[in-house]
């Protein structure tokens, strides 16, 4: 068995043990003002739709970021897909990126390309060949419903299309966790029940799903897993949850 | 790398350049202005620095030596020193071209010098009036400096030597001709620098600004798992092709400004060409064209790369 291969084995097997996210005791102080996470721990099973709810600066942002490995953690450990994130190196982020799927609430698409560019672009990344790319593109275009605009660019869709193609960029090199970062913020109520649905299918494909939210209405509505933060702490964890004011 | 990845990168460099009309408008203006300014000011000092060369070697100092034996007027002959015979002078002419100031030596016998002084004073027939060589015994040494400066040291050395009689020599213009470059080295050098600081730091902002605009835009390809390489790339491209086409402007400018106000002088001021002789474009060019397109893909590229950098840790 390779060395590669020994470590991928490895990874499976904390993965099954631990859950494809990970955190212990972890914490992250900002050089000013309290900690954004004191002391976190949750694990999160591959193939699971995970709500994490909470007021504004109640740790939900730094927690994405931590996954994200665009920050890193004060204190504690946290493994994404079995890596341990706060000894990645710089140089290995990027690869560690392509697996995970993020969408923001701003959409953060590249303005000046049009939506099969866009999506393209996730491909190019990972250097998929071009045939492959040919087809993969429209295909996911076609799943999140955008089959006909795929020459238009980000300036001349609605949010919830916006949306869409983030969804599409982050879908389209089949990553397994998908992170969504206040997806529905920007968006009607049609749109956001649209969104949502994609969600679930993409949950139900096999993909991790992962979504911070305000919106009780769709938390309350999906009965999913729910964790909820309050300064920096998990205030409560449950099956099936819901949130309210009170949370 | 893919050859579909480098295509691509390639691609987006030249498509960045159009995306950003603006940035790369302010960017290549502001590299062309400089390199115009750094290109006229290298062809003004150039030339200068031509002119001088051509006056220095011009210089010369000229050897006598003692001689044996009544000059034809009957005046006293000059044996206080050594008088050398034939071989020794040749002997001395080989030491005087051995020093490393001296850049040619020519021998002119007391004939030699009667011949063209004859000529140029008294016309062809001047051997009628004077059938004996009134200047005979005066063979002489013809020096040419490679450097000027070091004048002094030589005429010291000459005179040291028993059989030399007279060494003649222009201490001012060799003086002034020395100053004159040293004035020439300490203005290049400190124009060039002024004048590439003042560039490096426009052109760095320029480029920091363009891409600070696209900020937003590194940080989307960060998150979506590019690495440093990737996101660079086109920008470093990008930041090349226009140092490089901020160099081609300002060199077409000046080629064909040098070759009209060439042409204006030699037409215009007959006879200031006479004694002032300019370098054709194709010598000024053998630098400029290298160094200007060197500072300006360099400065292109540095600037790009350095200021990519800061947006990468996302």
């Amino acid at each position: 068995m390779t060395k590669k291969e020994l470590q991928r084995q490895k990874r499976e097997e904390f993965i099954e043990e631990n859950g494809i996210i990970c955190l212990e005791n972890v914490s992250k102080t900002y050089s000013k003002g309290a900690p954004a996470l004191n002391n976190v721990s949750l694990s999160i099973r591959p193939g699971e739709f995970v709500f994490i709810v909470g007021d504004s600066g109640s740790g939900k942002s730094t927690l994405i970021k931590l996954l994200l490995r665009e920050l890193t953690a004060s204190g504690g450990s946290v493994y994404v897909m079995g890596q341990d994130l706060r000894k990645m190196s710089h140089r290995k982020v990027p690869q560690f990126r392509r697996n995970l799927g993020v969408v923001f609430q701003d959409f953060r698409l590249l303005k000046n390309i049009n939506v099969y560019e866009n999506v393209a672009f996730a491909q190019r990344i990972v250097e998929t060949p071009v045939k492959e790319m040919r087809r993969n593109v429209p295909a996911i275009l076609a799943t999140v419903g955008l089959a006909g605009k795929y020459k238009s660019r980000p300036s001349e869709l609605s949010g919830g299309e916006q949306q869409r193609v983030a969804l599409a960029r982050a879908l389209v090199n089949k990553p397994s966790i998908l992170l969504a970062d206040e997806p529905t913020g920007n968006l009607d109520i049609n749109n956001t029940w649209e969104i949502m649905q994609l969600l679930e299918e993409i949950n139900a494909a096999g993909t991790t799903v992962l979504v911070v939210t305000h919106n009780m209405e769709i938390v309350n509505a999906m009965r999913r897993r729910v964790i909820t933060l309050k300064k920096g702490v998990i205030v409560s964890d449950e099956e099936e949850g819901g949130y309210t004011d009170e949370d | 790398m893919k050859i579909s990845t480098l295509f691509y990168t390639i691609r987006q460099g030249f498509a960045n350049i159009f995306r950003n009309k603006l940035f790369s408008l302010a960017s290549i203006a502001t590299i062309s202005a400089c390199l115009f300014l750094f290109g006229l000011f290298y062809s003004i000092m150039a030339n200068f620095e031509h002119v001088v060369r051509t006056a220095e070697e011009g210089v010369s100092v000229t050897v006598f030596f003692h001689y044996e034996g009544k000059f034809p007027d009957g005046c006293e002959t000059h044996t206080e020193g050594q008088v050398p015979d034939p071989e020794r002078i040749e002997e001395i002419g080989q030491m005087i071209a051995a020093r490393v100031e001296v850049s040619n030596v020519v021998f002119v016998s007391d004939d030699e010098a009667w011949d063209t002084f004859g000529r140029s004073y008294f016309g062809e027939d001047y051997r009628e009036g004077f059938p004996d060589n009134p200047l005979e015994g005066e063979d002489s040494y013809q020096v040419y400096l490679s450097d000027v400066s070091m004048q002094s040291a030589l005429v010291t050395w000459l005179e040291s030597l028993p059989e030399v009689r007279k060494v003649r020599y222009s201490a001012v213009t060799a003086n002034t001709l020395s100053g004159v470059n040293l004035l020439i080295a300490y203005m290049s050098v400190g124009i060039i620098i002024v004048l590439l600081a003042v560039s490096i730091f426009l052109i760095s902002n320029t480029v920091a600004m363009g891409i600070s605009v696209r900020k937003e835009e590194i940080g989307i390809m960060k998150y979506i798992g590019a690495t440093d390489f990737f996101v660079r790339a086109p920008f470093v491209l990008e930041g090349m092709l226009i140092g490089l086409i901020g160099a081609l402007i300002p060199l077409g400018v000046i080629y064909s400004l040098y070759n009209y106000a060439l042409g204006y002088v030699t037409e215009r001021f007959t006879a200031l060409s006479a004694f002032l002789n300019f370098l054709p474009v194709r010598t000024i060019f053998n630098v400029l064209l290298p160094v200007s397109l060197g500072i300006g893909i360099g400065i292109g590229f540095l600037g790009s790369i350095s200021t990519v950098r800061k947006h990468l840790n996302v």
